[in-house]
């Protein structure tokens, strides 16, 4: 009967929705038809600290992940999940509004509060959904968001999500903000977006001036640290904090999965009604909350850097000698100045760029291969990000392995 | 200003970016004809900006495929 049934019908010509990523499949067959590792495509079978992982079956030294404080393998923290795993049990079930909000989701907005010295804290499942959150609830039709061209994909995709009218400027360009900002209709709400730091180059906003011009100009301002929390600013609080300009921030979005080394995303705020956002926020309200065990660790975790100015300073040590080592080696930066925990290394190509990726990673390093979209001018980038973990004689290896690979390649 | 007017500065404007010499038409294309990418979008669509003292937002961007939707968008917005 079956057979019959199906006979009857009469296939139409079926359109296939994936054939419209049939380009990016050809550059990723290309890729791998020339012999390179896939660099999307990397297992690490067991992470051995902060800074070592067994990669492909390879020991290899960490230089590309967002484990700026090494706080992944930190014995409190790990122990603070472990007991909440057992007290609370191993996952929430719940939105926040509803059944999941636990003990340990309200500790740690309290322990945010106290890091940024803010009324408000509000916690997501990760930055990319604080973003996505903030950004859409903030501004609706008829509104203007004005952002940085380089903005990380999550603050567009809540643009989107919003329908904001939305208007980009060149890269940290403070004329080009206010141009814009000058040029929009009297009396519409008007939303700034901008980041600390820039995580494909690793470069920093000029936030005094940016922030200075959205409050002249009426605008509401909201600044992503993902990227500065913990080691930039005076309590490691970001940019801004660096700059002077926190109090004048509306809106700060930070993430848990860099230098807090768990997962979640955040939004703190001086704003009176901001509570409000728990009800009207979408992706707040429709996801479920993150379990409990990550909640614990992530408050010790935000608790302890708070008191990490020693691991800081190695920190950003390990950033200057690394830049310095690769400008004397002969490779072209994102930055002229060591600025973050990032730096990028400008590849000529796509090709060599992975060819110099899979070559490292064969000397026992790993990097993160970055390409457009995600970058910016359609760069290829080998962007390294330091770790407070990682030892003066790591840094050392380090520079050898980009050396040699360099040469092997043909880049230096 | 007319919209021949506005056709006229923002063919000026388009000289740097249309590398390739390409005739432009009502029909052409930013993506297609002249293959823009979106850096070069970013840069084209700050001259006219600056150049109207005008807003053209992402939004009303992704509106605009051709030459002749370009011109009839700015000729609307300057004269708002």
């Amino acid at each position: 009967m079956a057979t019959s049934m199906t006979e009857t019908f009469t296939a139409a010509e079926p359109v296939d929705l994936l054939s419209k990523f049939d380009p990016i499949i050809q550059t990723r067959e290309t890729l791998l038809a020339a012999g390179v590792e896939d660099p999307f495509n990397l297992v690490m079978e067991q992470v051995l600290s902060p800074t070592r992982a067994i990669c492909n079956g390879r020991d290899t030294i960490l230089l590309g992940t967002y484990n700026y404080m090494g706080m992944t393998f930190d014995p409190d923290v790990i122990e603070a999940g472990q007991k909440a795993m057992q007290e609370f049990g191993a996952g929430t079930t719940g939105s926040r509004v509803l059944n999941g909000t636990f003990r340990d989701h309200r500790d740690v907005e309290t322990a945010l509060r106290e890091f940024y010295d803010m009324d408000h804290a509000m916690v997501f499942s990760t930055g990319y959904q604080a973003n996505l959150g903030i950004i859409s609830t903030l501004a609706g039709k008829g509104d203007y968001i004005i952002l940085d061209i380089d903005s990380h994909a999550s603050i567009y995709d809540g643009c989107a999500m919003g329908k904001a009218e939305v208007v980009p400027f060149k890269h940290n360009d403070v004329e080009a903000l206010e141009k814009r900002l000058k040029r929009i209709p009297e009396g519409a709400g008007k939303l700034v977006v901008l980041e600390g730091v820039y995580s494909m180059m690793g470069d920093v906003a000029p936030l005094k001036e940016m922030v200075r011009i959205a409050k002249e100009n009426g605008a509401m301002v909201l600044v992503d640290e993902a990227h500065s929390m913990g080691f930039i600013g005076e309590h490691g609080r970001g940019v801004a904090e660096e700059q002077g300009v926190l109090d004048d921030v509306d809106f700060i979005i930070g993430t848990f999965s860099k230098s807090v080394g768990t997962v979640g995303g955040f939004c703190v705020s001086n704003h009176p009604k901001f509570e409000v956002l728990r009800l009207v926020c979408r992706p707040y309200v429709f996801t479920a909350a993150l379990p409990p065990s990550v909640m614990a660790s992530s408050a010790v975790s935000i608790r302890k850097l708070m008191q990490g100015s020693n691991k800081r300073a190695h920190l950003w040590e390990n950033s200057r000698t690394l830049h310095k080592g690769l400008r004397d080696l002969g490779f072209k930066l994102g930055t002229e100045t060591p600025q973050s925990a990032i730096i990028a290394v400008i590849m000529p190509d796509l090709e060599r760029g992975a060819m110099m990726w899979e070559a490292l990673l064969k000397e026992g390093l790993y990097v993160n291969l970055a390409r457009p979209p995600a970058t910016p001018a359609g760069m290829t980038l080998l962007r390294c990000s330091l770790c407070a973990e990682h030892t003066a004689e790591q840094v050392t290896t380090i520079l050898g392995m980009f050396e040699r690979a360099g040469k092997a390649i043909g880049i230096i | 200003m007319t919209a021949s007017e506005v056709d006229e500065r923002i063919r000026t404007l388009i000289e740097p970016f249309n590398k390739k010499g390409v005739d432009i038409e009502d029909s052409t294309t930013f993506a297609g004809d002249l293959e823009f990418d979106s850096l070069t979008v970013m840069d084209f669509v700050a001259e006219i900006e600056d150049e109207f003292d005008v807003i053209i937002s992402m939004n009303q961007q992704a509106e605009i495929e051709n030459w002749g939707q370009l011109v009839a968008a700015v000729h609307k917005l300057q004269d708002s």
